[in-house]
């Protein structure tokens, strides 16, 4: 299968109040073609930075510190973390090859130009479309994104819209120009579940019609079980365990995935199921613990987890960093 | 089963009403029908969970049963040891004192505290009006009430900005429990927080619910949770109910079309369930302007001639011995004996 992204060893420091925060912490994943990649983590575990740090969106005041992205075109490997954040390059390829759609589509939007104005705006920098074929091409998506009365709906605005629409308008934007990577933020965390279940389908379409790689940011076990092929589990800042969906939900080799797992109520088992929360809360990103970063909360931990832990190797694509590994997965 | 049990809230045909205004002079054109004729009863001991999409009408449920927002019509009596009473018509000073019984626990612990007092300062305000007047005593009680919740006595004299969304959470379960009630309204109490803390604050309401004897009214959009929590679910729509049932028959064998497309569309964390999700086209519509009949009939996929004129029912239907509350032309139809509810 295909790679087209690569992100290796990331690092990503944040420097405000004269303090230095870590956000990532060596991410490494690839990004494949056809297939969909889920990041999954709690708030603050750095899951939206990796994401932006991929389009070179970062905030003024963080800087990727160490890694490489590397984007891999048929004209040959692009070094995206190498490339000026506002210089021709990347604007060449974001929105055209690697698009993005934001979790709260009313603040990524804007509310004073209409729906295909947005939409139109990709063509304008990307190709070199007549007027007239980039508003047929921009009827034509909202239809694909089945939203009723395109025609119409193209000259409206963003406030006219409900929150379903809204983010279909969005996945319209994105996939104006057939991007290579779709990068989805928390798509449907706004959203009603059967709105959310419109939405996947949706997503699902796309990567059949388009073979689009497709990286997924979410929190929701229930969306990765449904949607990804690869998931990439981050626990402040680390990715503590990547491999293919089955072996992570059903065979976890990280002590967090596991208990994360254990913690969430599964519909159909009614009250028979015993959830067993982590003890305490993630640490402060200012005062990590040393080591592994789970060891405070964690059941396995031993003297060992003082150093920070090393990568292994549980199976060909699976990859887990913790000491104990084996002892997790024999406890399963 | 339930033939034994006590009913401790009863509400019947509540509507809470909306006015929409419009132009200069403010003049009423419509009105939002946030709920619309809901039935239900509460049994004590029970957890009674409460879910639908977002705009369904399920919070306002919530807060009119506290009359926080006053209810336009309906009755919603309330057993006072014994004694029933009609929440609506009780004076303001009575209500003061029915609120001992009736608390609700917010969704947003963020917003919920004043963040200019400390916990103690928030929570001794009803200690306070309700006679603890030693200031020594209410640290006493205070400092317990937060031992209950699993936080420590000494968090008392600190300010809300220095605790995490989970322990925010749990100051807010301390805060409805000082008063000893009988009655908490969980209203999306775990949404915000992230899931490996919503795991702990819901294992901590199911103990609390234990040791206290409290009854539940527990309102989320997640059906996990809800059916992790509830004895019975009621799934709205619209500001209706279509359907009332214990838990494991509503996952089993959900009746309504609405609330089969709801469980369908929900991800399950288990690799190989992808079942046949059902999607519903369209949207919800407008609850200013509710579509004639059913009001689920444009999205549903059974919509037969009679749902586009006729508003079914709630009706009782008695499946395995076991009672399954359905609003539906089309459960109507197939089941033999129907009988309405109240």
């Amino acid at each position: 299968m295909d790679t087209i992204l690569t992100v290796d060893n990331l690092h990503i420091n944040f420097y405000t109040n004269n303090r230095c925060n870590e956000a990532v912490r060596g991410v490494s994943f690839q990004l494949k073609k056809g297939r969909t990649l889920c990041l999954v983590g709690e708030s603050g575990c750095g899951k939206s930075v990796t994401a932006s740090s991929i389009m070179r969106l970062l905030p003024p005041l963080s800087r990727i510190e160490e890694g490489e992205i590397i984007y891999h075109t048929d004209q040959g490997d692009l070094r995206l973390h190498e490339l000026d954040p506002n210089g021709p390059e990347i604007r060449s390829i974001r929105g055209a090859e690697i698009a993005m759609i934001f979790q709260d589509p009313m603040t990524a939007l804007n509310p004073v130009y209409t729906v295909g104005f947005q939409i139109r705006e990709a063509f304008m920098y990307h190709t070199k479309m007549a007027a007239a074929a980039m508003k047929e091409k921009a009827v034509e998506l909202l239809r694909s994104m089945r939203i009723p009365a395109p025609e119409q709906r193209v000259n409206e605005y963003i406030h006219q819209y409900s929150g379903g629409m809204r983010q279909r308008a969005m996945i319209a934007m994105a996939m104006a120009c057939n991007p290579q990577i779709l990068i989805a933020d928390e798509p449907t965390t706004a959203l009603d579940v059967t709105v959310q279940a419109q939405i996947f389908d949706l997503m699902n379409d796309l990567q059949r019609e388009h073979n689009a790689a497709i990286l997924l940011i979410t929190h929701d076990m229930g969306v990765v079980a449904e949607l990804a092929h690869d998931v990439v589990v981050m626990y402040m800042g680390d990715a503590v365990e990547n491999g293919p969906v089955e072996e992570i939900l059903t065979k976890p080799a990280h002590p967090y995935t596991s208990a994360l797992l254990r913690s969430i109520p599964v519909l159909g088992q009614s009250k028979s199921q015993k959830l067993e929360p982590i003890r305490g809360s993630t640490p402060d990103p200012y005062n990590r613990p040393k080591g592994c970063q789970f060891r405070p909360r964690c059941d396995f931990a031993t003297e060992k987890c003082l150093q920070d832990p090393e990568t292994f190797d549980v199976s060909a694509d699976h990859t887990v960093k913790c000491w104990h590994w084996e002892k997790v997965l024999a406890n399963a | 089963m339930h033939r034994e049990k006590e009913v401790l809230l009863k509400i019947r045909n509540a509507q809470t009403y909306f006015p929409v205004q419009k132009g200069l002079l403010k003049r009423t054109v419509g009105h939002v029908r946030a709920v619309d004729n809901v039935s239900l009863d509460v049994y004590r001991g029970e957890t009674l969970g409460l879910v639908g999409e977002s705009g369904c009408g399920k919070t306002t449920l919530g807060k009119s049963i506290l009359q926080l927002v006053r209810p336009t019509g309906g009755e919603f009596i309330y057993n006072f040891d014994g004694q029933e009473k009609d929440l609506r018509k009780l004076s303001n000073e009575e209500m003061m004192q029915a609120r001992k019984r009736l608390q609700i626990v917010f969704q947003d612990p963020h917003s919920s505290l004043n963040p200019a007092f400390t916990i103690f300062g928030s929570l001794q305000d009803p200690l306070k009006k309700f006679g603890i007047k030693s200031k020594e005593e209410r640290k006493q009680i205070i400092g317990d009430l937060l031992e209950a919740v699993n936080l420590r006595r000494e968090y008392m004299h600190r300010y809300p900005h220095e605790f995490s969304g989970g322990q925010r959470q749990r100051i807010g379960i301390a805060r409805a429990l000082s008063l000893g009630p009988e009655l908490i309204i969980c209203d999306e109490a775990v949404s915000a927080l992230d899931v490996s803390i919503q795991a702990q604050v819901l294992n901590l309401l199911l103990e609390l619910k234990e040791k206290h004897k409290l009854t539940y009214i527990f309102i989320s959009h997640d059906l996990s949770v809800v059916e992790y929590m509830s004895d019975r679910i009621a799934v709205m729509y619209l500001g209706k109910i279509v359907e009332l049932a214990q838990a494991e028959d509503l996952f089993a064998n959900a009746m309504h079309p609405y609330s089969q497309a709801l469980l369908s569309a929900i991800p399950v964390a288990e690799v190989g369930r992808k079942r046949n999700r059902i999607v519903l086209e369209g949207n919800v519509p407008s609850p200013v302007d509710p579509p004639p009949g059913c009001a689920f009939h444009p999205r549903c996929p059974y919509a037969m001639e009679m749902c586009k004129t006729t508003v079914p029912e709630l009706r009782k239907h008695i499946i395995d011995g076991r009672e399954h509350h359905v609003a539906c032309h089309l459960t109507d139809a197939r089941a033999v004996t129907t009988q309405k509810t109240s």
